[in-house]
């Protein structure tokens, strides 16, 4: 009862109170109790429950919103109005013609888009009703995640998923810790520690929660996963208690709980405010650079059309100037059309001409591109090669609409984890002394000791040997790892022993993991950290405690950490690893040369290497050790300074042990990929959360930074140094001096003697360069500098990036001067933003969520599936629809400029010239399907020879087979063939007397042809032309190519003669009767059909013999050298190899 | 077992079309095909342009413009709209035997049958014999529709209102007598208009059927009356009614009128004098119209046409020098990747 009062009173007040009291900062009250009196008055808030919402329409509005967002589409609204114009006034074509087609498409597209909408409702249900647990009067109730509010006290239990943004009260720990997994979120799969409030952490059961009293105030929701500020207050006897909050107790949602039994938590944002929803964008409909051409060639056409009714309207009224041209006797208006304005007239009559003109930008165009899209992204979902077998799943894809995109990319952006690696580390090999140590594998869970490694070099000797056990013994003990039991004490060491996965081992760092592993498996295994002992079960089976004094803690400055353990002799030892550049200067001696040459050895194989080192330690210098690091620790200003010198003076005078070398699996077949994308011309961008030494390291390993890139580093290490003003500079400068002096070729991928230029970027000094520029005129605009710098990178790696910062690069470079057409690929929740934000996104079915796919325009199975969904579905969606676009254009100036020149010989009536059934078939059954179905599966050149040269790609980038001059060529070859058309058929009947003389009717006569006949005479020229037309371009004849071809063709004839066959009992006029078969039976008919079409068809063969012969393009040198050597498949590669290097 | 069953299910169908590699033919317009291509279209067209032109040549056309626009013609007093049953002579000779069968047409200008209007001012329902549509012409009609009484026209419209009534007799002067050329008024219309497309209704006399209706304002004989000497020549399926209701594709047109078959004529019209006779009754000055008589005879392909001829020369040598260039061009360049 007390609860609904509150509830209650909460309304209320969030009615009263309204929306203007906006503030900065939000208060919530735990367990929605209320502050006690004469406390500070906080203003109740209104917030949004915990709703997610992703669809786009409701019931209600899905009726006028999507008709609004249908006719928002300029062709649809063309088409309205053409059909409204049809009507209302008289004109030469009735309103069915063009309302039919227009009805069906606008329902097609309605049904499409309401489906999808309704997937995407019942996707929001189902994560909107899975349950949560939620304390209330000291009991833990399930309820639904939509009804969670702010405030509410959430019980959450391992390995469930938070549901909405959390402040730690308390947890199952002692230490009022947590472990959290934000893999979804950030893609980083390591565990992060959280930490409960401190006078919180105590409440650990239903009824002590219950009991907490206490306000939070924090900021309002901001999409950033790395910062948050607030402050708990904390009613004890009435008597506040502040305490800060930090992001360390802040439990994102979308993240989930590891290691940890459970924890309570307070609910703060919710719904839409969470800041996972922040990070998400609007989906907005995304078009792709064709369909833009396409509107663009619209506004062309339109503008043509609009001036040809101009025009002709304007000419009527010149040349009916005369009278007895205006209406001769023969021709009388009706009264009512007499008393008719003369402007109204004029105006009917434009729009008359603009109806008769309409099919110059036919709404078959829009149903079939939209089919093509439809059914050929069928291909990509059939295409068995990118069929995984290991998940079982196959490409999907979620849009449509994109697919040539895909022909286009010139920028692509991947995320690290999961996509480009397999996000399991690997331990490959040490290397002590020289001696190269590679760990067999675990047979049936047993290690063999002693048998457990190979020695590749010769057998160490006893210096040697010592040597040897003192590096296993270092990386058992340098480290943080921590051990997760799952059983009793006694469990563990049994279950570790028999390899049963009853413990494994957890770390912040994924390398640390693989390490003790690989020492496992080596002979030497870390058991656990008890009392401050360190537990070694060695090889022996004996267990060796060492002391652990002091761990001197990673950071990315230093790159390396230690450890100062006491072992159970009494000795002291400083165990040190680190990157080879972080502890080489420190070494003062060891086997630094062998050591050095196999770490380089590794890096090359783009393994992740890491040196280790000791020094033994007198008490006495422990003593100052202990002194230098208490001194630090206890410093209050500079901490963190202090403690690096301290570290500093520590870690010196080092013994090199040897090194080690680790591998974060790169996806089968990624460097591949990666190569090939290079090689087709596009940039590889790798984004990720993760830090830069993991980062760099797959970089190196996926064949994005080679041996002899140069890095540039433009990091928070450097800023810190310089100002960030002096390091762009610095960079742009070293980057375009090398620009300057480069030559054209070294723009392949394939030569290797330049110096090409790799970016490592973070995010603290993207946000940087980010920044609007202040008013200070020397920070200038520095994300000119910096997209200049990033444009003469051949690769560029952003690391430490938070999921909007992914999105932020996307747009940045989506919005440079170029325009480039950009890609996202990855496989999280973090990297939905990016895929959001680019013109293609790409998910990966990875481990981490189905998030990315399900937001993704196309999901696939694995990242070296990008390879043949880019060079070969691309490259053909691309060739595909942009034929079908230029020749949809084409065949629409063919058959709609006749008309056009024939208002010129009939007096501006707006007479057409061909029959009504003519001017609806042409485009949705003459003419139709020999073009979808090329766009389907046509194939200038064979897949393989796309995917063996990638080079081929950068034949059709940047639009290429829609730029202008293309179109107008296409534009003057259909005004050619339509004056050749027409006035072909004008001179046979003009004064002469084209007439058959009718030897297949049964009186031998002479008679006279009409004016369908003409129409029909020029119409059946103009089927068989463009048919032709299509057939000359087609280069892959299958069966149903010539099926389809020759079928329309024949369906041309046979309707033809079908329709002016019989007398139509629904028709009130029979003016083709007959006239088909009169045409057929004239042999002049004939005899000018045929030259009609040859000399339609006749320069567009020669332009292409000529141009294949003088200028011809890399993909028509291939396909002329396919042809030569079609019996010799093995030499196809090696000369397309060398043609695209011609071409260059 | 459960999980394998899935991945089969989830298996994308490896067939060649799924795949994209149905077997196919993979042509390219290369030169070696194209060039000679080039060069027997070439020579075959310049064959058929050489035939056609040939025979274009063969064919013997005499053309009259009896209009009457200069007052030295002989029809220049019919030409006045006031005048009524006017009749003019026209005279011309032939020097050689113009070959026969000779047609005999009439011929327009700048008339535009081809007005759209005009093209739809007809109720093809009336004109099969509906004799609902007797009563009440469609609307497409008007203002041909009804006359000022309210009385349905029939036929109605625009088309059949303008049909063309001049009517001509030739004569061949013999030695000053006038010898009659006689004239085959029969099957000159589509045999499908005249048998199929329209109708006169089954109504006998077939006067009857045209009870209550009026006939087309501009016509002196009703539709019934047209052909006063064959009774199966009148209504709607009167052979001069068909020509003109096939409406010209073009302003300036002939139609046909008489063949010229029969008697001492079937041969041809033998040299000599001969005279028109014309019932000069359709205006066309009002518009800037001329009125003229074509004789013509036909070959295989039709009437006198020298423009497919020519065009056919035309794109053959077209064909043939782009051949040439193209083996210039092949030679020079050596099509580099045919080597």
């Amino acid at each position: 009862m007390g609860m609904d009062v509150s509830t209650l009173r909460t309304l209320i007040s969030r009615y009263c109170v309204g929306e203007e009291n906006w503030v900065d900062s939000r208060t919530i009250y735990i367990g929605h109790k209320e502050p006690p009196p004469g406390t500070e008055a906080f203003i109740q808030q209104r917030f949004p429950d915990n709703r997610i919402v992703s669809s786009k329409y409701t019931f209600w509005n899905f009726i006028p919103k999507n008709m609004f967002e249908q006719f928002r589409r300029v062709a649809n609204f063309y088409f309205l109005i053409i059909f409204l114009v049809q009507l209302i006034i008289d004109t030469p074509t009735s309103p069915i013609t063009s309302g039919l087609p227009l009805f069906f498409v606008i329902t097609v597209t309605a049904i499409k888009q309401g489906y999808e909408d309704w997937l995407r409702h019942k996707a929001d249900n189902s994560v909107n009703q899975c349950p949560v647990h939620v304390v209330q009067h000291g009991k833990v109730v399930r309820k639904q995640s939509r009804k969670l509010r702010v405030g509410d006290v959430v019980f959450v239990k391992e390995n469930e998923t938070f549901p909405c943004d959390l402040i730690l009260l308390s947890t199952s720990r002692d230490e009022g810790v947590c472990y959290v997994t934000t893999a979804s979120l950030d893609g980083e799969s390591s565990h992060k520690t959280y930490f409960a409030v401190q006078d919180t952490k105590a409440y650990n059961t239903e009824q002590e929660v219950d009991s907490i009293h206490a306000t939070i105030e924090c900021e309002q929701p901001q999409p950033d996963l790395y910062k948050f500020v607030g402050r708990i207050n904390i009613y004890m006897d009435n008597e506040p208690v502040a305490r800060p909050l930090g992001s360390e107790n802040l439990l994102l949602r979308g993240a989930t709980l590891k290691n940890t039994e459970y924890i309570y938590a307070v609910a703060i944002y919710t719904g839409m405010e969470t800041k996972m929803a922040l990070n998400y964008q609007s989906k907005t409909q995304k078009r792709s650079a064709v369909e833009k051409s396409m509107n663009a060639y619209l506004v062309v056409y339109l503008f043509i059309l609009i001036s040809k009714a101009f025009v002709n309207t304007v000419l009527k009224y010149v040349w009916q100037a005369d009278p007895n041209r205006d209406e001769p006797w023969y021709n009388d208006r009706t009264e009512s059309e007499r008393q008719r304005h003369i402007v109204i007239r004029a105006f009917t009559d434009f729009l008359a001409f603009m109806v008769l003109f309409n099919y110059i930008i036919p709404v078959s165009m829009y149903v079939t591109v939209e089919m093509q899209k439809f059914l050929g992204s069928y291909f990509i979902m059939w295409d068995d090669e990118m069929f995984d077998e290991e998940l079982g799943e196959r490409a999907v894809v979620n849009t449509s609409d994109l697919n040539e995109e895909l022909g286009q990319v010139e920028y692509v952006f991947t995320d690290k984890t999961g996509t480009l690696t397999e996000n399991n580390m690997e331990f490959i090999e040490c290397c002590v002394d020289g001696h190269v140590y590679v760990p067999h594998v675990i047979l049936n869970g047993q290690v063999m000791p002693g048998a457990g490694m190979d020695m590749i070099d010769t057998s160490p000797g006893p210096e040697a040997r010592e040597h040897e056990e003192l590096f296993f013994r270092a990386l058992c003990l340098c480290h943080t790892v921590q051990v997760k039991e799952e059983e009793t004490v006694d469990g563990i060491k049994q279950g570790i022993h028999q390899g049963k996965s009853t413990s494994f081992y957890i770390s912040s760092s994924p390398d640390e993991v693989a390490l003790v592993e690989g020492m496992k498996r080596l002979g030497f295994t870390y058991l656990r950290l008890k009392d401050s002992h360190m537990e070694i079960l060695n090889r022996e089976d004996e267990i060796e405690r060492f002391e652990l004094l002091e761990v001197l803690t990673f950071d990315s400055v230093r790159r390396r950490m230690s450890v100062i353990v006491r072992s159970s002799s009494g000795q002291l030892y400083l165990f040190c690893k680190g990157a080879d550049s972080s502890i080489f200067p420190r070494v003062i001696s060891g086997k630094v040369e062998q050591v050095k040459a196999r770490v380089e050895h590794n890096a090359v194989e783009g393994l992740r290497t890491l040196c280790v080192a000791y020094r033994l330690l007198s008490p006495e210098q422990y003593q100052e050790v202990c002194h230098l690091l208490s001194g630090a620790k206890l410093a209050l200003q500079d901490r963190d300074k202090r403690l690096a010198e301290a570290y500093d003076i520590i870690e010196k005078d080092l013994i090199l042990l040897g090194a080690t070398a680790v591998e974060d699996r790169l996806q089968e077949k990624a460097a591949d990929t990666i190569e090939s994308l290079h090689k087709a011309g596009m940039k590889v961008w790798v984004l990720t959360g993760d830090k830069m030494e993991t980062a760099a390291a797959t970089c190196y390993a996926s064949k994005l930074f080679h041996r002899n890139t140069q890095i540039l580093e433009l990091t928070t290490k450097r800023t810190e140094e310089q100002s960030l003003h002096d390091v762009l500079f610095d960079l742009s400068r070293t980057v375009l001096r090398q620009h300057g002096g480069m030559t054209r070729d070294t723009f392949s991928g394939l030569s290797g003697d330049c110096t090409d230029y790799g970016l490592i970027i973070d995010g603290a000094t993207l946000s940087a360069v980010m920044r609007p520029p202040q008013e200070d005129s020397n920070s200038g605009n520095y994300k000119e500098i910096f997209l200049e710098i990033c444009r003469n990178c051949s690769a560029v790696l952003c690391c430490r990036m938070a999921p909007l910062q992914k999105a932020q690069i996307v747009k940045l470079i989506k919005a440079s001067k170029e325009h480039p057409i950009t890609l996202a690929i990855g496989d999280g929740a973090n990297d939905v933003s990016m895929i959001l934000e680019a013109h293609v996104g790409v998910g990966i079915m990875g481990k981490e969520g189905r998030q990315a796919v399900r937001n993704s325009d196309y999901a696939i199975p694995k990242f070296k599936h990008l390879k043949k969904m880019l060079l070969v579905h691309g490259h053909y969606y691309y060739i595909r629809i942009s034929e079908l676009v230029q020749y949809f254009f084409y065949k629409n100036v063919c058959f709609i400029f006749p008309q056009f020149l024939y208002q010129f010989f009939c007096g501006f009536s707006q007479q057409p010239l061909y029959d009504t059934a003519y001017l609806t078939l042409y485009n949705i059954s003459f003419t139709s399907l020999p073009i979808l179905l090329y766009s389907l599966i046509e194939q200038h050149i064979n897949m393989d020879i796309l995917k063996k040269d990638p080079s081929l790609y950068r034949d059709i980038a940047k639009n290429s087979l829609l730029r202008w001059p293309i179109f107008i060529y296409w534009t003057i070859l259909g005004v050619y063939d339509a004056i050749v058309m027409f006035f072909g058929a004008y001179f046979l009947f003009d004064n002469t007397t084209f007439t058959s003389n009718g030897q297949l009717m049964t009186t031998n006569t002479q008679m006279m042809f009409g004016n369908w006949t003409f129409g029909t005479l020029v119409f059946t020229v103009l089927v068989f032309t463009v048919t032709f037309k299509l057939a000359l371009d087609t280069h892959y004849w299958t069966w149903i190519n010539h099926f389809v071809i020759w079928g329309s063709l024949i369906f041309f004839v046979v309707f033809s003669l079908l329709w002016g066959g019989i007398i139509w009992p629904f028709l009130n006029y029979q003016r083709m009767y007959y006239v088909f078969m009169q045409m057929l039976s004239s042999g002049p008919a004939w005899l000018s059909i045929i030259l009609l079409i040859t000399a339609g068809l006749l320069p567009d063969v020669l332009k292409k013999v000529i141009w294949r012969a003088l200028w011809p393009t890399t993909t028509e040198r291939i396909q002329t050298k396919r042809r030569c050597l079609a019996s010799e498949p093995s030499t196809i590669f090696m000369l397309s190899q060398t043609s695209s290097r011609i071409s260059f | 077992m459960v999980k394998e069953e899935q991945e089969l299910a989830n298996r994308p169908d490896n067939t060649a079309f799924t795949q994209q590699r149905l077997p196919a033919w993979q042509p390219m317009l290369s030169a070696g095909i194209v060039i000679p291509g080039f060069v027997i279209i070439g020579l075959a067209f310049i064959g058929i342009g050489v035939a056609l032109f040939v025979t274009s040549h063969s064919i013997q056309v005499l053309e009259l413009d009896y209009t009457g626009v200069e007052n030295t013609e002989p029809c220049y007093r019919c030409s006045d709209p006031s005048s009524k049953n006017c009749v003019c002579t026209l005279e011309f000779s032939i020097d050689s035997l113009f070959e026969g069968p000779v047609f005999f047409y009439y011929g327009l200008t700048n008339y535009f049958q081809n007005y759209r209007k005009y093209g739809a001012s007809r109720d093809d329902n009336q004109l099969s014999g509906d004799l609902d549509y007797f009563k009440s012409p469609g609307n497409d009609c008007a203002p041909y529709q009804y006359n000022s009484n309210n009385k349905p026209i029939v036929p109605c419209g625009a088309i059949a209102n303008s049909m063309f009534n001049d009517t001509f007799k030739l004569y061949q002067i013999i030695r000053g007598s006038k010898k009659l050329v006689p004239f085959d008024g029969k099957g000159i219309a589509w045999w499908t208009d005249y048998n199929i497309k329209y109708r006169n209704p089954s109504v006998t006399p077939l006067k009857n059927a045209f009870n209550d209706t009026v006939k087309p304002l501009f016509w002196s004989k009703p539709a019934y009356e047209l052909d006063p000497t064959d009774p199966a020549n009148n209504g709607f399926i009167n052979q001069d009614f068909l020509v003109w209701m096939r409406r010209a594709a073009l302003p300036d047109f002939r139609k046909l009128y008489r063949r010229i078959t029969e008697g001492d004529y079937a041969k041809g019209l033998p040299a000599g004098n001969y005279s028109l006779e014309i019932a000069y009754n359709y205006p066309v000055m009002s518009f800037d119209g001329r009125k003229k008589v074509v004789l013509s005879n036909v070959s295989w392909m039709g009437g006198k046409n020298e423009f497919l001829g020519i065009a056919y020369l035309v794109i053959g040598s077209l064909c043939v020098v782009m051949s040439i260039v193209m083996l210039i061009v092949y030679a020079k360049f050596k099509f580099p990747e045919e080597d």
